[in-house]
């Protein structure tokens, strides 16, 4: 197939598969979000809910997710080492009128969110990294997972706020060039809607940052407990 | 008046004898040049000042020296064709800069365009992706009327739009990767748009893009540098168009 071995391919599926992930990861954003209440029994019960559905669906949602992240990574290291090089040389004196500090460090971003996604999984899926607050093993109530205990007891340490806080900046750093990415790489963008694109893609990277870190913060300071 | 004048200069310029000599900086003074002087005028001063001290002129490439032909190829300072908007080496003219300046002159760096010598780099790369498709097959026979195809203003204007790129290379030297997207997407789209070019569509995007790889070009990542670089504002809405071609190729 010419869409895994060509440049204009390989980027095509790479933009597909990120867009992809930045799908699920608003919502995610709107799953996370019933913690703040606007769910009758809270993230609990949302996890519960979730957790409900036929284990086809959620396998086939998890490993369609990890097909996603793999073929993005894969073709991400691919490209990324092939351009190495296109430049034998650097200039004498760099100048850079469009690239922007975002752009040209998306192998980067990509590689922490990497050791992020590992460690967040280990901690809130996996639940291995505290198991005393692990929600698995300590149900609330009502029988349920207790998902707010182990968030709350994980936020109201400093250290484990801020690596999730910094991931979030590193997450907006490379949605703010990726989501615009992904509109000029499908070839659904031209002079005229590309401005208003490259903000509205800031603009979401923005809101998902927001609306991620607000949740370690706002229990780091006992507004939420 | 203004024309009395002078500047001095400190140029740091890029030299190298063939493509397997490693190269170096050299630093010339050029001396007595106006604001008048175009950018090549100026090297052509300091050349002739170079040859009567027996030494080896720096060598570049220039043709027409009115903007209109794409051989002039210099990154100064970092910037591919200087970085003044919408201009080539050759209309680049001394006024853009002081008394006293420094000057880094280089030849495009790209993996596809190897340094034949000192400014001068073998541009054939793009030459091989318009041979890979850049044209469109047609009878030989009498000159069709003008008008027997009708094509809307609008669509004339975008095919002319791109069709203004003169095939310099700039986009090149100004991405990081070494992409040449804006030349090949400018090249795709131009005969894309017109109902000539159309027939031909999935098969020219498939094989200029594979000949882009071939000849070592990078990937696209997006950066936009080339549209910065573009003596002709070609705008990245023809890469966008040419990934589109692209994706209808796949289920042509
Ligand atoms: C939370 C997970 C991630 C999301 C939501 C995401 C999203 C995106 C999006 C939407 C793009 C733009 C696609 C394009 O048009 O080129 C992109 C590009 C990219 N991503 Fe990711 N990505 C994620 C993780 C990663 C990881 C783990 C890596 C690498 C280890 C990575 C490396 C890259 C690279 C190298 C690019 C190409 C930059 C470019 O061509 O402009 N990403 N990502
Ligand atoms: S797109 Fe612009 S910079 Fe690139 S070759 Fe054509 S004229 Fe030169
Ligand atoms: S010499 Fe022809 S464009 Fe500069």
């Amino acid at each position: 197939m010419q869409l895994f071995s060509t440049s204009i391919g390989r980027k095509i599926l790479m933009a597909i598969t990120g867009q992809c992930i930045v799908l699920f990861a608003v919502i995610h954003l709107l799953g996370n979000s019933s913690i703040f209440g606007w769910l009758p029994g809270g993230i609990n019960a949302y996890a519960h809910h979730l957790h409900s559905l036929p284990s086809p669906i959620i396998w086939g949602f998890r490993l369609g997710l990890l097909a996603f992240v793999c073929i993005h990574i894969w073709f991400g290291i691919q490209l990324t080492m092939e351009n190495r090089g296109g430049r034998p040389r650097q200039y004498a004196v760099k100048y850079t009128q469009k690239a922007s500090f975002a752009s040209e460090n998306m192998i980067w971003t990509g590689s922490l969110l990497l050791l992020f996604i590992v460690y967040h999984l280990l901690h809130f899926t996996i639940q291995v990294i505290s198991p005393e607050t692990a929600a698995l093993t300590h149900p609330d109530v009502l029988g349920n997972p207790n998902v707010l205990g182990m968030v709350v007891a994980a936020f109201q340490n400093v250290g484990v706020t801020l690596i999730y806080a910094g991931a979030m900046v590193v997450l907006f750093l490379h949605l703010s060039h990726g989501i615009q990415s992904f509109f000029q790489t499908m070839g659904w963008s031209n002079d005229r809607i590309q401005p208003f694109i490259t903000k509205a893609g800031t603009l979401v990277a923005l809101v998902m940052f927001l609306g991620y870190a607000a949740v370690p913060l706002t229990i780091l300071v006992r507004i939420l407990k | 008046m203004s024309d009395h004048k002078t500047m001095t200069l400190t140029l740091i310029v890029w030299r190298q004898k063939n493509a397997n000599d490693p190269g170096k900086f050299e630093t010339y003074t050029a001396k007595n040049i106006t604001e008048h002087h175009s950018f090549l005028e100026m090297l052509d001063c300091v050349n002739e000042d170079l040859i009567h001290s027996g030494k080896d002129p720096i060598v570049f490439d220039h043709d027409c020296r009115e903007g209109i032909c794409g051989m002039c190829s210099q990154v100064i300072n970092g910037a591919p064709h200087g970085g003044q908007d919408r201009t080539t080496v050759c209309q680049l003219h001394m006024r853009k800069f002081k008394d006293g300046d420094t000057i880094y002159i280089e030849p495009w760096r790209a993996r596809a365009f190897p340094i034949i010598r000192d400014l001068i780099v073998d541009r054939s790369a793009l030459d091989k992706i318009i041979q890979a498709g850049g044209y469109t097959s047609c009878h030989t026979g009498g000159v069709a009327d003008g008008n027997a195809i009708l094509i809307p203003k609008p669509v004339a204007d975008e095919a002319m739009d791109a069709a203004e790129c003169v095939g310099c290379g700039a986009c090149v030297a100004g991405c990081p990767n070494g992409a040449a997207m804006l030349f090949t997407g400018a090249k795709v789209s131009q005969l894309a748009l017109l109902p000539q070019g159309k027939a031909e569509a999935a098969e020219r995007v498939m094989n200029m893009s594979n000949a882009m790889t071939e000849c070592g070009f990078g990937n696209c990542t997006n950066h936009y540098e080339c549209q910065a670089a573009c003596p002709k504002g070609i705008n990245v809405k023809f890469i966008a168009r040419m990934n589109r071609e692209f994706l209808k190729a796949q289920f042509a």
